[in-house]
């Protein structure tokens, strides 16, 4: 035994765990679990914070199994294409199984954070019951809930510190949810229901507020009325987030002027979202927000024009993040590069889905930002039209890029001075990025591309490939090259079984893959199952008249498969076969 | 592993793994306008791709019928979840684009993607007809023209009148509890919806056809 193990040896657990405490990264955590046995151990008793990327990766049981004390857990369920209607109804994702395991086990939750699930009535009255601790839920997009559900967190957790719904689709049967925080809550520190349409009981809620003393973070829906954000605001000039869902008032009444009288006060508000309605003429009275602001979010305000936004934006010189739609302009854009000059995260969404594409961004608005901007490192951008010559000076001006999402609004439009394929641009952040960990790229795109990223994105942990490439070589360059790849999400492309089953093995080292409207062949993908036991591969067959399986050489519309400690689900739709 | 560089000083790349031709020479291999049709009717459901068609000319089938241009075609061509957006995100965007900016949509109404034509059925009638979904701004308006293209039928407990209530969303509850015609249209998921409850834009956007179903068959739906 060499000396440091017997140095190792003599600490006793409680210290190793002392100093665990301090690891709240998950990698780290991981990584020291590795280490051995004795490490495992401690590491896995004192793991406060599970996070589960694939809920059915993992059955509850082996989770709680493995860390018994844990209070904070995070699931996510349908695959991130289901975000574009390429999932059916009913695929799956549901939390109740693992509600009631955490129930029955003793698990002391108290924070319970889920993405894209299904998550029923049941289930939150289960868990407001179960878990006396609880205080934090933080819902994003997930579905299959209604207001009685939040009625019932509202009522029984008595320590809730957090509610958090982001654009969930929830069944709105209006207004007493809120009312059902009983007089004693004044524990909550964030609010977040913009996603609800419905009304709430304003009395109601200007209690929930004046009472909740700690409160940061509180965004309101579209069905608050002005007044009631006044006197709301009135009550809480603490609040460091604010998401204001109606922003409708004529400029020349007394609840304007009281409302911007209001706002001036409101020193401590960092971020801004929501104005789902808003009169642009009601905006000046924000202005005085703008120099705190770091976060500023009017992607859900089509109703702001460029002229009005830039007018915002203009004073807005601490922003470090920016979520806006194309309304604004390439000029627009450059008023932010010129301004913004802390930008890190910047997302251009698209105004016009109909696609009649008047008021879309292109390539400048890009180029601009990324000259003016040094630290941005984040970008999701839909744009009109692209150039290589464009992305590679990005790629020039912006090595730093983690994340970098491109969305053409036609999927397969070439350089627009050019006319040839967006290889070379993509190419250039690649190689330029040399801590990329996300891509998604659009455009026309031929196998160059996936060579490029191949060999240069070592980072890469998340692609997503729509209408590009030409034959399975693309897809062999990248599951060759990008050895953190985790997650990869193709849709539309000729891509087809040599490259599906060239290394079935590099499955396992990834969360999941996603193929629709692909080459792909339902024998490949029996083959794939057949070799690989720790791998689901599910078909999701949505032709109703099919009798029976398909042919071999029948081509598979949509496959998903990834990783799993437990086989099959149990709980998969008749819809969706695992092999 | 490679030794190149990409060269930044040009805007021009080149880069190639030694013994391969250069890049350029590849972009002569596919044309344009093949890829474009290619990738484009690959995926719209309008071309109708025949999901068991185990025939390998799938690729030349879909090559053949391609539109001859060489311009991207317009973005509006009915690609299932292009822009990648959240429905979350397209809901509110429709809900908000209702009255406001009616110049712009005009703009856009030159042409195929101004018309919403969709098929309307009425349970025995004995044919169907077509109406222009974009002519109409409200469900009322729908109805009344529904009301009068249907009018000329005998249908028992149902006249013009009829369909004008049913189609009045106060008046839903009436019907599904009663008698008479329940007003469903098929999505662009391909489900069968009830007529109503959706904010009129996002109705339009995302109807395909109309079935005005006889109340006993319509138990199940909503």
């Amino acid at each position: 035994m060499c000396l440091f193990q017997c140095i190792m040896n003599y600490f006793p657990e409680e210290v190793l765990e002392h100093v665990f405490d301090f690891l709240t990264s998950l990698r780290d955590r991981n990584a020291v679990s590795l280490v051995c046995k004795s490490w495992y151990n401690v590491e896995r008793c004192s793991r406060k914070k599970v996070f589960i990327g694939n809920c059915y990766a993992v059955n509850p049981e082996l989770v709680i199994a493995r860390f018994p004390r844990f209070q904070s857990l995070t699931l996510k369920g349908k695959p991130h294409f289901a975000d574009f209607n390429l999932v059916p109804h009913d695929w799956g994702g549901y939390v109740q199984p693992w509600i009631e395991a955490l129930a029955k086990n003793g698990i002391s939750l108290e924070e319970l954070r889920l993405k894209r699930m299904v998550v029923s009535d049941e289930s939150l009255e289960l868990l407001s019951k179960s878990f006396p601790n609880f205080k934090s839920l933080t819902l994003v997009s997930c579905e299959g809930f209604s207001t009685d559900g939040l009625a019932a967190i509202a009522s029984n957790c008595r320590y809730l510190r957090e509610l958090d719904l982001q654009e969930n689709e929830v069944d709105d049967h209006k207004g007493h949810w809120l009312s059902c925080f009983p007089d004693s809550c004044t524990s909550l520190v964030s609010l977040n229901f913009a996603c609800l349409k419905g009304e709430v009981n304003a009395a109601a809620l200007e209690r929930l507020i004046a009472r909740c003393r700690n409160l940061k973070s509180l965004r309101l829906n579209h069905a608050v009325p002005l007044e009631t954000l006044q006197k709301i605001l009135v009550q809480a000039p603490q609040l460091n987030d604010l998401g204001i869902g109606s922003f409708v008032s004529d400029p020349y009444t007394e609840s304007y002027f009281k409302l911007k009288a209001v706002l001036q006060k409101c020193k401590s508000v960092k971020s801004l979202s929501g104005f789902l309605d808003v009169n642009p003429r009601c905006l000046p009275s924000i202005y005085p927000i703008c120099t705190n602001l770091t976060s500023l979010n009017l992607s859900y305000a089509p109703g702001i024009q460029s002229n009005d936004l830039i007018k915002l934006i203009i004073r807005c010189k601490k922003l470090e993040r920016l979520w806006i739609l194309d309304t604004i302009g390439d000029k627009g854009l450059e008023v932010v590069a010129a301004t913004c000059k802390e930008l890190q995260e910047l997302r251009v969404f698209p105004s016009d889905l109909h696609g009649v594409g008047n008021a879309a961004v292109t390539e400048e608005g890009l180029v601009a930002i990324s000259a003016g901007c040094p630290k941005l490192n984040s970008i999701l951008y839909f744009c009109q039209q692209m150039t290589n010559a464009a992305l590679i000076t990005v790629a020039k001006n912006c090595p730093n890029f983690i994340r970098f999402r491109l969305c053409t609004l036609n999927p397969v439009i070439p350089d627009a001075v050019t006319n040839q394929p967006l290889d070379d641009g993509f190419g250039a952040i690649v190689q330029s990025c040399k801590g990329l960990k996300r891509l998604s790229v659009s455009g026309l795109l031929t196998d160059q591309v996936f060579l490029y990223i191949g060999m240069y994105a070592e980072q890469l942990e998340m692609l997503s490939i729509g209408f590009a490439g030409d034959s399975d070589k693309g897809m062999l360059y990248v599951l060759n090259g990008c050895k953190k790849l985790k997650k990869l999400e193709i849709r539309d492309s000729p891509f087809g079984n040599m490259a599906l089953l060239s290394d079935v093995g590099k499955y396992e080292t990834m969360r999941s893959l996603w193929m629709s409207s692909c080459e792909v062949t339902y024998g490949a993908c029996k083959t794939l199952a057949e070799k690989m036991p720790r791998l689901n591969v599910e078909i999701i067959n949505e032709n109703e008249e099919m009798e029976g399986r398909p042919k071999d050489k029948h081509r598979v519309e949509k496959m998903y498969l990834y990783r799993t400690l437990v086989g099959a689900r149990k709980d998969a739709p008749p819809f969706v076969w695992t092999l | 592993m490679v030794d190149c560089k990409l060269d930044f000083e040009e805007t021009e790349l080149r880069l190639g793994l030694p013994g391969e031709k250069s890049i350029n020479a590849n972009y002569g291999k596919r044309g344009y306008s093949e890829t474009v049709d290619l990738k484009l009717n690959l995926s719209s459901k309008e071309i109708g791709l025949d999901k068991t068609d185990l025939n390998e000319n799938n690729l030349d089938k879909v090559k053949n019928c391609s539109n001859d241009s060489v311009k991207p075609p317009a973005a509006k061509a009915q690609v299932v979840g292009w822009p990648p957006v959240r429905s979350f995100r397209k809901n509110i965007m429709a809900v908000q684009k209702s009255g406001s900016n009616s110049e712009e949509v005009e703009k856009g109404t030159v042409g195929s993607a101004g018309a919403s034509f969709v098929k309307v059925s009425v349970d025995g009638a004995p044919y169907l007809r077509k109406v222009d979904l974009k002519m109409y701004k409200t469900y009322h308006e729908l109805s009344d023209a529904l009301g009068k293209m249907f009018s000329s039928f005998t249908m028992s407990k149902c006249d013009s009148q009829g369909i004008l209530d049913f189609m009045n969303e106060s008046k839903l509850m009436d019907l599904l509890n009663g008698s008479d015609y329940v007003p469903t249209y098929e999505d662009k998921d391909g489900d069968w919806m009830l007529v109503g409850d959706v904010p009129w834009e996002m109705f339009v956007e995302s109807c395909k056809r109309l079935r005005i179903m006889k109340g006993t068959e319509a138990i199940g739906l909503g």
